[in-house]
């Protein structure tokens, strides 16, 4: 930037030109403190965090010192090159570049500024994206997956060497993810084109500022973090749980109970947004409000499944003001900015302090009135969850998860890339690569082994040199083989590895090649998997009938009047976050704290008193119990239901190896069950089996290994790893006819990869990637070493009131992959019944 | 989540047009008196194929179907092999397969007729690995070809469609590889260690079976499961 510094370099007031100080004051605003310190932070070359609660007018505060920059900027003369593109906006959502784009316009066009801005998304025609390169907008608005498409082209250094800025929008949402490591990795490149360039993160409060500050500059101890900029937070919202009449369930995740009360509070106000953790969950809450719906209130649904167009119109409708309600996912989480809203209802505990922060910043959009929600808990442990979610939130606690290692399958990918934008040298591109928070613990020898799987495969059987992707060229740059290739990277480029989705597609009753009806959406094919033909479900609040599945289509009829099997979809989909799990337990073991509870909660904790007893914060309880023909255990970690998954399994193991015969187990977020033949507190009392010895962290080595290997949530993790780093591709529209019987199967792959090469660099990045993700193993050590020498047994004649919920999770939940051979056993077993009953 | 306790393997034993067979949980058929081992769809050196193609896929496959060949010939210990087509991959698979695995294979046919149907796959006889091959040949009451004949025929058994079973139980879907047979004639699974499956309801099955003698074997961990065609679901 040419302008000269002035002797304060936060003091942005004075950097603000003419034009922009008139169009706020015509406005009657001025600008916010923030918006000028970061302004002035930027103006002195700095790069900036700026973290803001929702409402900061953290957008305009990210864009002022481009548009300050862009405005001062002398006019191109006629036949003048092309400037490059000025400032970078990346957002993790394509809807959010759009949205920006149309609130950036109107400030830009009403101060006469001469700047051109546009998107770039997937959407965007391939006219447009040509005319982009030869003709660079101003500023571009994108996605990490766009950028990672741009920088792997041959023109990416001339399309980027004039680039000033970059703005990360969501910074907090985007870093935890895999996505977050590619867009470093790229943020990487884009510094090496432009040395001097800023960047600024625009992110909601996190739990480690510092993480973020130094996540967006490049790594080097000689060099500062970026600055920060904070905006505390405004008014204090006014939470409060449902105070229900109706009795709150034990178990279950539906809060039908609720329904009336809800409609009520609706009524009461003037736009209600209504979240919840699943798809399922929405479709289920939607279709019981449009049941009590007696005023037909404009309610509707929105959540990622459903078409697009579908989708558009809810939003058009929101905008515009003309709905009630809106029921919705988390496609609406991001800083979407929705109008009018003046309630926002959560169903369902929220998981996670921050994820609530975040939701319930959608109402009100002004900072200093109170935003005002109601958390309705769907059974009584999600009680204790909302209370404690409620005190967070005015303590400000934040539970963001802590930033991982960038992942290896990542890299393989971002190495293709760069070596279908131009040849280089493994030196320089490692030197590169580490300079992104990411990867800057990174050592050179899984770099080297990256690049070989990059190259052939990287297998210890080498018989691929001759198939090579990429190749050293006599001066020891690394090229692509062939241009095909590059095709190939770039239909598969991005982290994002949804389940496969199949269109639902209307046939008339009982018609059965009935063509062209319309389609309503996308359905997840791990649920379609569940259902067999005549299977009724609800999707876009109507209750439908699966016909079949013809190609890649799901062919559904009108199944009116009917009731919906509602499917079984694991509760939230988002597990107990360690803050949370914390808070609950401390306010377990303190009598004191139940005052704030619903009276029904309260007396269920004191019977419990009564009967068991509570842990205290620290402790982990087990209680054993028979019940029926059979023993149980109960255990409970709070620890979230992925870890206590990775628990069960390995706790049945070595209750299988002490003899206690173990028939099965359940687990939630709160609990874990355990069922058998023999009673282990019995077995407990007499020595024969030690809990200390059973829940030792030694359980996390052979144990955890032996069950890892035939695992079907590892071979899931690996699909995601072998699809991100190029070894297989994504399935394309059109291609899926190809069938089952000609692809390889990730599954194929992964059991002849472990058998033969178990130290290939893939099943490293496998299990990096299980350790965090659906095993949560992290997790499990630190409850392991959390609970050493704190097990607190009790031994009980019948069932606890603390039991309760879990014990009525039995023979609910849906089978897991490991008890695949039993359903087969039951389906042949059957036929034998038939066999021998058979009278003919 | 049930426990499963794993056992010693066992094989399914059933008829087919009148002849008596076993077959094993790797998807090998064995006709008990004639002491004939079928295989079909083994598409060795189909991870090399793919190489060739650009994707790198793990070049094991071949060494792992032939581990499980080596354990259906020492269950079975039988007189003759029938390669019921689609033995490699592609038209070269043979001539560019390594030394190695030659070696292996060689070693496996030793003292056995060894046959090879022609698939679509594998046209033409593999290169300098000896046996004989055909384009069909028959044994007892049994007919042995790659291609399934359109409609119904009796004492057939055939490859190339890689026939998959799919059950659904307690909100669970299980797709297994599968023999697919009605008493009268067979489609047999794929053998090989890359090779997927086409659900046997799909439409390429058509009229192939009698639906009321139609059951699919379908490979287990440990043992076969019979799978009657009202369990046998789409998709």
């Amino acid at each position: 930037m040419n302008r000269p510094l002035t002797s304060d370099p936060t003091d942005g007031a004075t950097l603000l030109p003419g034009a922009f100080a008139r169009w706020f004051a015509t406005r009657g605003w001025a600008p916010r403190p923030h918006q000028l310190e970061l302004l002035g932070r930027v103006a002195a070359g700095r790069s900036v965090l700026l973290i803001a609660p929702t409402g900061a007018g953290k957008t305009l505060a990210g864009f002022l010192p481009s548009l300050v920059d862009l405005a001062g900027r002398k006019p191109s003369l006629p036949g003048e090159a092309h400037r490059g593109v000025h400032t970078l906006y990346i957002s993790p959502l394509k809807a959010l570049a759009v949205d920006i784009e149309r609130n950036l316009a109107k400030p830009v066009s009403e101060m006469g500024l001469q700047i051109a801005m546009e998107t770039r998304t997937g959407d965007t025609p391939s006219h447009k994206r040509q005319r982009q390169k030869l003709v660079p907008p101003d500023i571009l608005l994108t996605t990490p997956e766009q950028l990672a498409l741009l920088l792997a082209s041959k023109d990416a250094e001339r399309f980027f060497a004039g680039l000033k800025h970059v703005v990360l929008d969501e910074l907090h949402s985007l870093v935890t993810s895999k996505r977050g490591h590619l867009l470093s990795l790229g943020l990487a490149r884009l510094r090496r084109f432009a040395p001097e360039l800023r960047a600024i993160g625009l992110s909601a409060t996190v739990a480690q500022p510092e993480e973020l500050r130094r996540w967006l500059v490049a790594q080097d101890e000689t060099l500062p973090m970026a600055d920060l900029v904070q905006v505390q937070g405004g008014a204090k919202p006014e939470i409060r749980i449902l105070d229900s009449k109706e009795r709150v369930p034990w178990a279950g995740h539906s809060a039908r109970y609720s329904i009336g009360e809800l409609y009520e509070a609706i009524k009461a106000h003037r736009t209600t947004l209504l979240f919840v953790n699943t798809r399922s969950q929405s479709e289920l809450l939607f279709q019981e409000l449009w049941r009590v719906n007696e005023d037909t209130l404009p309610i509707a649904l929105h959540h990622g499944s459903l078409d697009v167009g579908q989708r558009r119109r809810v939003e058009k409708a929101m905008e515009t003001g003309s709905l009630r309600a809106i029921v919705a996912t988390s496609t609406l989480d991001l800083g979407i900015d929705w109008g009018d809203v003046d309630l926002v209802v959560h169903v369902g505990a929220p998981k996670g302090a921050s994820r609530l922060a975040q939701r319930i910043g959608r109402s009100n959009h002004r900072l200093d009135e109170p935003s005002r929600a109601i958390l309705v808990p769907a059974n009584r442990f999600e009680v204790l969850e909302c209370r404690a979610a409620i005190e967070a939130n005015y303590l400000g606690a934040q539970d963001t998860p802590p930033l991982a290692d960038g992942a290896l399958d990542v890299l393989a990918q971002h190495v293709m890339g760069m070596a279908c934008a131009e040849p280089f040298h493994a030196d320089e591109l490692f030197g590169e690569i580490t300079t992104a928070e990411p990867y800057a613990r990174l050592d050179r020898d899984t770099f080297d082994r990256v690049l070989d799987f990059v190259a052939t495969g990287g297998y210890a059987l080498r018989v691929y040199e001759r198939y090579a992707r990429i190749r050293q060229m006599k001066d020891g740059r690394w090229r692509v083989s062939h241009p095909r290739l590059a095709q190939q990277y770039r239909l598969n480029v991005g982290t994002i590895v949804e389940a496969p989705y199949l269109t639902i597609r209307y046939v008339k009753a009982g018609g059965q090649a009935a063509r062209g009806g319309p389609a309503l959406g996308k359905i997840e094919e791990d649920f379609l998997e569940t259902l067999s033909p005549g299977d009724t479900f609800l999707f876009s609040g109507r209750v439908l009938r699966f016909v079949g599945i013809r190609e890649s289509e799901c062919l559904v009829a009108n199944a009116p009047g009917q009731d919906a099997k509602v499917p079984y979809w694991a509760g939230g989909k988002f597990p107990l976050s360690t803050y949370l799990a914390s808070e609950v337990r401390a306010m377990l073991g303190d009598p004191k704290r139940w005052g704030a509870l619903p009276p029904q909660v309260g007396e269920w904790l004191q019977i419990q008193q009564l009967k068991s007893v509570l842990p205290g914060r620290d402790d982990m309880l087990i209680e054993t119990f028979p019940r029926g023909s059979r023993h149980y255990m109960v255990a409970y970690p709070f620890e979230g239901r992925l870890a206590h998954q990775t628990l069960g399994m390995l706790l049945t193991r070595r209750l299988e190896r002490a003899g206690a015969q173990p028939l099965g187990f359940v687990a939630s977020d709160y609990a874990l069950a355990v069922w058998g033949l023999r009673d282990m507190g019995e077995m407990h009392r007499n020595g024969k089996l030690d809990f200390g010895d059973l829940f030792d962290e030694d359980m996390l080595g052979d144990d955890l290994e032996d069950w890892l290997a035939g695992s079907w949530l590892l071979k899931r993790t690996f699909r995601h790893c072998a699809l991100i780093s190029g070894l297989i591709e994504k399935r394309h529209p059109g291609k899926e006819k190809t069938g089952r019987q000609v692809t390889v199967s990730a599954d194929l792959i992964y059991d002849v990869l472990r058998t033969h090469d178990p130290d290939h660099i893939l099943l490293r990045a496998t299990r990096a990637d299980a350790a965090y993700g659906l095993l949560d193993v992290r997790r499990l050590g630190e409850l392991l070493s959390r609970i050493r020498g704190r097990i607190v047994h009790k031994r009980l004649e019948q069932v606890s009131p603390l039991a309760v919920p879990i014990m009525l999770e039995i023979g609910k939940e849906r089978v897991q992959g490991e008890a695949e051979e039993a359903l087969l056993g039951e389906a042949a077993q059957d036929e034998m019944i038939r066999e021998a009953m058979e009278t003919k | 989540m049930n426990l499963a306790v794993r056992r010693e393997e066992t094989s399914g034993e059933f008829e087919l047009a009148g002849e008596a067979c076993r077959a094993d949980i790797r998807g090998a058929l064995f006709l008990v008196d004639a002491r004939v081992l079928i295989v079909s769809d083994l598409h060795l050196e189909k991870g090399a194929a793919k190489a060739r193609r650009g994707h790198l896929v793990p070049p094991y496959d071949t060494a792992a179907t032939l581990n499980l060949l080596e354990r259906s010939l020492a269950l079975f210990d039988p007189r003759s092999v029938i390669c019921l087509g689609d033995s490699f991959d592609d038209a070269g698979g043979s001539s560019a397969m390594p030394r190695l695995f030659r070696d292996r294979l060689a070693t496996l046919m030793a003292g056995r007729d060894w046959f090879w149907i022609e698939g679509n796959h594998d046209p033409l006889p593999p290169e300098g690995l000896g046996g004989d091959s055909v384009r069909a040949m028959a044994v007892g009451g049994l007919n042995f070809v790659h291609h399934p004949s359109a409609g119904s025929v009796h004492g057939e058994v055939a490859g190339h469609l890689h026939p998959g079973a799919r059950i659904v139980r307690r909100g669970r879907s299980v797709r297994r590889r599968c023999f697919a047979t009605d008493g009268a004639r067979m489609i047999m699974p794929a053998y090989g260690a890359y090779t997927g499956a086409l659900n046997l309801r799909d439409r390429a099955f058509a009229g192939m079976f009698r639906e009321d003698g139609l059951v699919a074997w379908a490979l287990g961990a440990d043992r076969l499961y019979r799978l009657p065609a009202s369990e046998l679901m789409p998709g």
